[in-house]
């Protein structure tokens, strides 16, 4: 009984997304009306945007990848309790060590690949082993540190691409094609898009979060610290370390990410004069998915289909930038507003349920009457 | 006849269980009314709908004769019923007057801004009405748990609420607080209002109320007044069978020492020595209770054994083994179980299933997991049998731990420390918000593991509850043992005198 329960819990939270995109749509298009813009012609391009041709599949699927790394990031650390606000600063780190690896190095693929994703995963755990530590040891809090680490790292990379990685230029060399995430023939298949084989990465990515939050002592003590640190405490788990842990498999993850630019979608890096805000995004996509796996994986493919469909809003529909951001704003804002939604159905319900059982009291009288 | 309220035939349905079946409930004017009910009967459940957080499927609410329809708390509140929570819905950071005020705050200067001194004097005067002594300046972090208490009270007061619903109010005070509770009681009747008494605690029932009404797993026993019933027949109403008061127990049989904790000493948050140079032994096969008032050091005592508070000076040795300062972990293994005072802080991990909840400090070993994985089958196995063996009311294993009534948390959490059959349990108010039936089923559990050759230590601020149980009282007073004596040969005034500090009486510490 209580699997039922369970299921009719996460399919109920399922049909709240769905509907929440379908009133951020409605949303949208009153915004587009209101600006004397066709919305069907507008949302036709948002679709044909992402479905029309490989190509413009292709750059969704490149864009996803990192969006997914990112979520599962601020997802690993808020199921234990802590805001991650430094995935965009764990992201460029990463970055930057998988271009290293993948122009300072002449291995086989099959070596040199492995050895740039890893040492990005590694570059972004120590990135995120540092807040984490300072939380743990002295309650320094994660948000003002990882905030803060985010700049070291955007200025620290720059002055490492501008000094060491080239010779004071604006950005590092092409990696090797034996550190490429990139396959020919698929580059060749989607019309010569971005796409690469990051996005299986992802994936297996959203599997390890999956099994590691629901299935292993690990996740049960992140999600036990997460909820209850007396609790935990108190049951003889270790706050301390699982702080820790959790920041580093989260600046991991980030730093994957990060790799997924580096070695997949650019396959180089150059000097940033601000945020890629791939980071930030994965918040929202991480509170959005509910820090679920599953969750994850389709707010980050929400906000990739969104933001490369958008493009052709401009394009295909003539609507302009700023209203095509207002639209995606919208939909995103709903979906995250799911909870009025959920009270709205109770009300729903409610009343509903109501009418039904006076229906049954007048059955019941007039029956009485009857006899 | 007048009523004030009327619920009749309420009904209300949740997912898998029906929490009020029929159940009829008549407050008459100017009456102390007792709802009496087992953990988990829908006491609660009955009094959210008459609050107007729940609406209940079937039934009619009268107030002062009138047919009504409470979809809100605020249409309760304007309809005068006002409610006390058990767990208090108050700011810690803002004073007593600030709280009492909060949503309906006196205001000057065109609306803008709070007119604290008027508040400040608003809420003396009616403290001062209705004796209720408090602080009005004072943060209500700085204020004593009776005063929380009646802080709330003068919130429902203050928004001139004549319908006092009280939810377990004596289950977080101290005896002296319960009497001065049963005071005010007493004297806002004489005020005219009219008072449901929720709670599941006999004595006070018979001390206080003019009427009681039974629940019994959701339905509507009856109604009876107080003066012609005896504690025998309402607790055999609430539970539905003969219920055991004294705990029947044979004499000890004390053996080897299993704890021992000598010299020690121990810090609380604000670094003042709360533990100075205590010493205690407990032995295999006995019960040690530990009386005390609040706050001399019971509960440092408690996390220092444990490894959650570092002991400053001391040794504490298990089986004759050194467990001073281990981590929780290390003195769990050791062989210490742990039924904590606080079982929404440490007990439980709310939004955890209770199943999950069941292997908390276990989780990590065999069978439960096997290489890092969990192993969901044998976890809610193992659930499934401590929830039923110890009698814990809950849809599934698989019910989060938050929606269970705080009597069916408490007895998972017992039922989880004492399945693991440890050499010392350890059980800070194993029984605090209990009702009589799951009393006597813990009662018998602790005497059961007593003579199964566990030792058990057990701190309790009721004093019956340590003169039924104990084999050796240890009176605790400002951070030492100031006296071991014998439960046959002592009394509560004896007690009382010794846990106020006034007696001494050497024992064999």
């Amino acid at each position: 009984m209580g699997n039922k329960l369970g299921s009719l819990f996460k399919s109920t939270k399922l049909w709240i997304s769905l509907f929440s995109i379908i009133l951020g749509l409605f949303a949208g298009a009153i915004i587009m009306l209101l600006f004397g813009y066709n919305p069907i012609e507008g949302y036709i391009a948002l679709w044909n945007g992402v479905f029309e041709n490989r190509y413009f599949g292709g750059e969704t699927i490149a864009l996803i990848t990192p969006y997914i790394f990112s979520g599962l990031a601020v997802g690993f650390a808020y199921r234990s309790g802590l805001l991650n606000i430094g995935v965009e600063g764990q992201l460029f780190v990463g970055w930057l060590a998988s271009v290293w690896v993948g122009t300072s190095f002449e291995l086989p693929a099959i070596i040199h690949l492995p050895l740039a994703i890893i040492v990005a995963a590694i570059a972004g755990g120590l990135w995120g082993i540092i807040p984490g530590y300072l939380k743990a040891r002295f309650h320094v809090h994660e948000v003002i540190v990882t905030i803060m680490m985010n700049y070291i790292a955007l200025y620290v990379t720059n002055s490492l691409i501008r000094n060491v990685l080239s010779e004071r230029a604006e950005r590092t060399d092409h990696i090797a094609n034996s550190a490429s995430l990139k396959l020919d023939w698929l580059t060749e298949f989607m019309s010569f898009s971005n796409i690469h084989m990051g996005i299986l990465l992802a994936v297996f990515a959203a599997l390890f979060y999956w099994y590691t939050m629901e299935r292993t002592t690990l996740g049960f003590e992140m999600r036990s610290v997460g909820i209850n640190r007396d609790a935990s405490q108190y049951a003889g788990m270790s706050v301390k370390r699982n702080i820790i842990l959790s920041m580093t498999i989260s600046g991991a993850l980030a730093g994957l990410g990060g790799a997924m630019q580096g070695i997949g979608m650019y396959g180089y890096m150059t000097i940033h004069s601000g945020f890629t805000n791939i980071g930030f995004d994965g918040i929202a996509i991480a509170l959005l998915g509910g820090s679920t796996a599953i969750g994850i994986v389709l707010a980050a493919g929400l906000f990739g289909f969104l933001k490369v469909g958008a493009l052709n809003m401009q394009a295909g529909a003539g609507v302009p930038p700023e209203l095509v951001e207002i639209v995606t704003a919208l939909i995103i804002l709903f979906v995250a507003a799911g909870y009025m939604i959920v009270l709205f159905r109770e009300k729903l319900l409610k009343l509903f349920k109501r009418t039904k059982i006076d229906d049954q009291n007048e059955n019941k009288n007039v029956k009485k009457e009857g006899n | 006849m007048d009523y004030v309220i009327e619920m009749l035939n309420i009904r209300k349905e949740f997912p898998g269980i029906v929490a009020n079946d029929n159940i009829t409930l008549q407050v008459k004017k100017g009456e102390i009314h007792a709802l009496l009910g087992e953990n988990g009967a829908g006491k609660s459940t009955l009094m959210n709908v008459l609050f107007g957080i729940y609406q209940p499927e079937q039934g009619k609410i009268r107030v002062n004769g009138e047919d009504v329809e409470i979809n809100d708390p605020n249409v309760a509140n304007e309809l005068g019923i006002g409610m006390v929570h058990q767990h208090f819905m108050l700011i810690d950071t803002f004073s007593v007057a600030e709280n009492i005020i909060l949503g309906n705050e006196p205001k000057k200067l065109l609306n803008m801004n709070i007119d604290l001194s008027k508040a400040q004097k608003e809420v003396q005067e009616i403290s001062n009405q209705y004796g209720l002594r408090v602080d009005a300046k004072a943060l209500v972090r700085d204020i004593s748990v009776g005063m929380q208490q009646r802080v709330e009270i003068l919130k429902m007061l203050y928004r001139k609420a004549d319908i006092l619903i009280f939810d377990e109010p004596t289950a977080v005070l101290t005896p002296q607080e319960i009497k001065e509770l049963m005071q005010i009681m007493r004297s806002l009747i004489k005020e005219g209002k009219s008072i449901i008494l929720i709670t599941h605690k006999l004595d006070e029932i018979m001390e206080v109320a003019d009427r009681c009404t039974v629940i019994r797993r959701g339905k509507g026993i009856g109604t009876v007044n107080v003066s012609e019933t005896t504690t025998q027949e309402l607790a055999s109403m609430m539970v539905g069978r003969e219920v055991l008061f004294e705990t029947e127990k044979t004499p000890a049989k004390p053996k080897e020492t299993v704890l021992s904790v000598n010299n020690l000493v121990v810090k609380d948050n604000r670094g003042v020595d709360l533990v100075r140079g205590l010493n205690l032994e407990v032995k295999k096969g006995e019960i040690v209770g530990i009386a005390g008032v609040d706050g001399n050091g019971q509960t440092e005592l408690i996390e220092a054994i444990t490894g959650l508070r570092k002991a400053e000076e001391g040794l504490v040795k298990l089986n004759d083994k050194d467990i001073t300062n281990l981590k929780p972990r290390k003195v769990t293994e050791s062989g210490v179980g742990h039924i904590p005072q606080d079982r929404h802080k440490h007990g439980l991990v709310l939004d955890f299933p209770i199943g999950e909840n069941m292997v908390l400090q276990t989780y990590y070993q065999a069978p439960f997991s096997k290489r890092g994985s969990l192993n969901f089958k044998q976890i809610y196995n193992y659930a499934d049998r401590v929830i039923k063996e110890y009698d814990v009311r809950t849809p599934s294993s698989q019910t989060l731990a938050r929606s269970l009534s705080g009597g069916n948390q408490q007895k998972s959490i017992i039922g989880r420390e004492v399945d693991r059959s440890p050499d010392l349990l350890i059980a800070a108010q194993p029984t605090r918000g209990l009702d009589v039936g799951a009393i006597e089923f813990v009662h018998k559990k602790l005497i059961e593991e007593r003579d199964k050759d566990r030792a058990i230590l057990l701190v309790s601020f009721e004093l019956d509850e340590i003169l039924d149980l104990s084999d050796r009282i240890a009176v605790i007073y400002e951070g030492k043992i100031v006296a071991i004596v014998n439960p046959e040969e002592t009394n509560e005034q004896e007690l009382g005198l010794l846990m106020a500090g006034s007696k001494k009486k050497v024992g064999e510490a």
